[in-house]
């Protein structure tokens, strides 16, 4: 089974959950709804997909400055995801959940890992571990 | 964590939870960002005040009931509310009330009440050469790129952090290094027809973000000056199809006389000659809705209009009255100069809904409708609104909106190649 180490860039709680694999750059203001957790940027090729509960892999981000808002509402409402995987350091995106804790809610681990090694992960069960362990756990359709 | 760091930090938490909060988050901002100390900032735009949920209500009021007050001049972006009543929102009981209370959260931290993403036109601007933290892609965008302050991209949570601190992360656009052009993208190839049309600027800042992503380039080609309102359309459209904080306009930008010079001497990576083929493409993606018989509105107004674009708006409708709505997304800047000319009364008359403080693709405000379309003249509104108001986009010129507003059917100049 698959397993990649990758740079963590803020702790968080771990956790698993089936990879969502991102083929295009998001905006999280404007491409995900803060309150469902679903994709809605018409444009991205991953429209309709739920970030809920997903590790979720970003090539990269795009757009608004708004979206640690949406990711600090996203963990507040218990939609984020489980895990986040970017390619590098995201200082918008990632002060939502540094804000999350500050405020003191439980919130994922969000890791850095090269976007070539993403597609790997696609679909399957992966286990976001401590340490950025990355593991894949099983084949999510399956239910294996 | 630096010693430096860690000794502002302890300095920053004597003055209370709230400031103590704020340099947490730019601390843990510096460490993200790799940047190995911070910076004195001049002043800050915050764009943390539009509410899209309790969290940032919740974040807001910690930092207020903490005792924090912005340290620096901090203008506000936009809110959720029109609070001077031009225009109606649809936020209703427990929504209305938490919009509110997230706007006075901002106020109650010391913040203009300018409630405008433009604020580079509502007297905001930082001089050359100074280092500022603002928030808002657009703003963003036209602080480095126009005004030639330096900022990041600062995202709505470390804005605020930052003007109670007085201090940002020294890295990225901050540091003159990182500034310089990395690639050229070359007009010349391009029809003068269309590098002549207003319709160039936010068609091309549009396809410039979709391929500097992040990096910073320059600009060569353009066949006149831009005003003030072309390069806010222009860097408008980039900041939503790329992660853009500055771009350079070849003999234009205060950073690039000449192409060498915004290259800072070296060699760029990338020349990307731009075809028609590449400027048509960008132009069709702007519209997701296809082949509409009717308008249902029109927006204008993102950013948020000057009193210039409001002249040409009156022009254009020649007193026609509409047949669709024209939302006019402005800024208190200039309503108190269309009230004072006669103008708001005039353009109200003929149907045109004047929204202030507010935007229609940060809060409800166009009428639900189930595969309403819009028109819209701007690159930013044209991005946003298909996920954030649920409305298909026409894209067109100033003076295309206006005809189909009038008409209540799509008209397009076709011309333009």
């Amino acid at each position: 089974m698959t397993v990649q180490t990758a740079n963590v860039l803020i702790e968080g709680k771990p956790g698993a959950g089936e990879g969502l694999v991102l083929t295009a750059p998001i905006s999280f203001w404007g491409g995900v709804d803060p309150r469902t957790g679903e994709i809605i940027d018409v444009r991205h090729p991953e429209c309709g997909a739920n970030i809920a509960g997903k590790v979720l892999f970003i090539p990269a981000t795009v757009g608004s400055s708004t979206a640690s808002t949406i990711l600090l509402e996203l963990v507040h409402g218990r939609k984020a995801p489980a895990a986040l995987v970017l390619h590098e350091a995201d200082a918008i995106l990632l002060l939502g959940l540094v804000a999350a804790r500050e405020l003191g809610l439980q919130s994922p681990p969000a890791l850095a890992l090269d976007r070539a090694l993403h597609s790997q992960f696609d679909r399957m069960q992966t286990m976001a571990g401590p340490n950025g362990k990355l593991q894949v756990v099983g084949d999510a359709l399956s239910g294996q | 964590m630096s010693l430096t760091l860690k000794a502002e930090e302890r300095e920053q938490a004597a003055r209370g939870d709230g400031a103590g909060m704020a340099m947490r988050i730019v601390a843990e901002a510096a460490r993200l960002l790799g940047a190995p100390k911070l910076i004195d900032i001049q002043s800050a735009h915050i764009d943390g005040a539009v509410y899209h949920g309790e969290a940032g209500v919740i974040f807001a009021e910690k930092l207020v009931s903490g005792g924090a007050k912005v340290a620096v001049a901090a203008t506000l972006n936009v809110g959720a509310l029109d609070l001077t009543g031009c225009s109606r929102q649809r936020l209703e009981g427990r929504d209305r009330l938490m919009a509110k209370r997230m706007m006075q959260a901002y106020l109650k931290l010391g913040c203009q009440p300018s409630w405008t993403c433009a604020p580079y036109q509502a007297g905001h601007r930082p001089a050359m050469g100074t280092d500022v933290a603002w928030g808002e892609s657009n703003a963003v965008v036209f602080c480095n790129s126009v005004l030639g302050a330096r900022t990041n991209r600062y995202g709505d949570l470390l804005d605020i952090a930052c003007a109670i601190t007085g201090k940002a992360p020294d890295c990225g656009l901050h540091r003159l290094e990182n500034r310089i052009a990395r690639f050229v993208l070359d007009l010349s190839g391009l029809p003068e027809r269309f590098l002549k049309a207003e319709m160039a600027w936010p068609v091309l800042g549009s396809l410039y973000g979709r391929l500097a992503g992040n990096s910073v380039g320059v600009i060569d080609g353009f066949l006149q000056k831009p005003d003030e309102d072309q390069l806010k359309a222009f860097g408008a459209a980039a900041a939503s199809t790329g992660a853009v904080g500055l771009f350079h306009m070849a003999g234009i930008t205060p950073e690039a006389p000449t192409v060498e010079a915004a290259c800072g001497g070296k060699t760029p990576d990338t020349v990307i000659t731009v075809t028609s083929q590449m400027v048509r493409e960008a132009q069709q993606l702007l519209s997701t809705a296809e082949q509409p018989d009717r308008i249902d509105a029109v927006a204008i107004g993102s950013p948020h209009l000057s009193g210039a674009e409001f002249a040409r708006l009156e022009a254009l409708l020649g007193g026609r009255q509409l047949a669709a709505p024209l939302y006019a997304c402005t800024g208190r800047h200039v309503l108190t100069e269309l009230e004072k000319t006669g103008l708001r009364s005039r353009l109200e008359r003929l149907g045109v809904i004047i929204v202030v403080d507010t935007c229609i693709v940060v809060t409800p405000i166009l009428p639900a409708l189930d595969g309403g379309v819009l028109m819209t003249n701007s690159g930013k509104f044209a991005h946003y609104a298909p996920a954030n108001t649920g409305y298909g986009v026409v894209y067109g010129t100033l003076s295309d909106c206006v005809q189909s507003a009038v008409s209540g059917k799509p008209c397009l100049d076709e011309t333009l190649f």
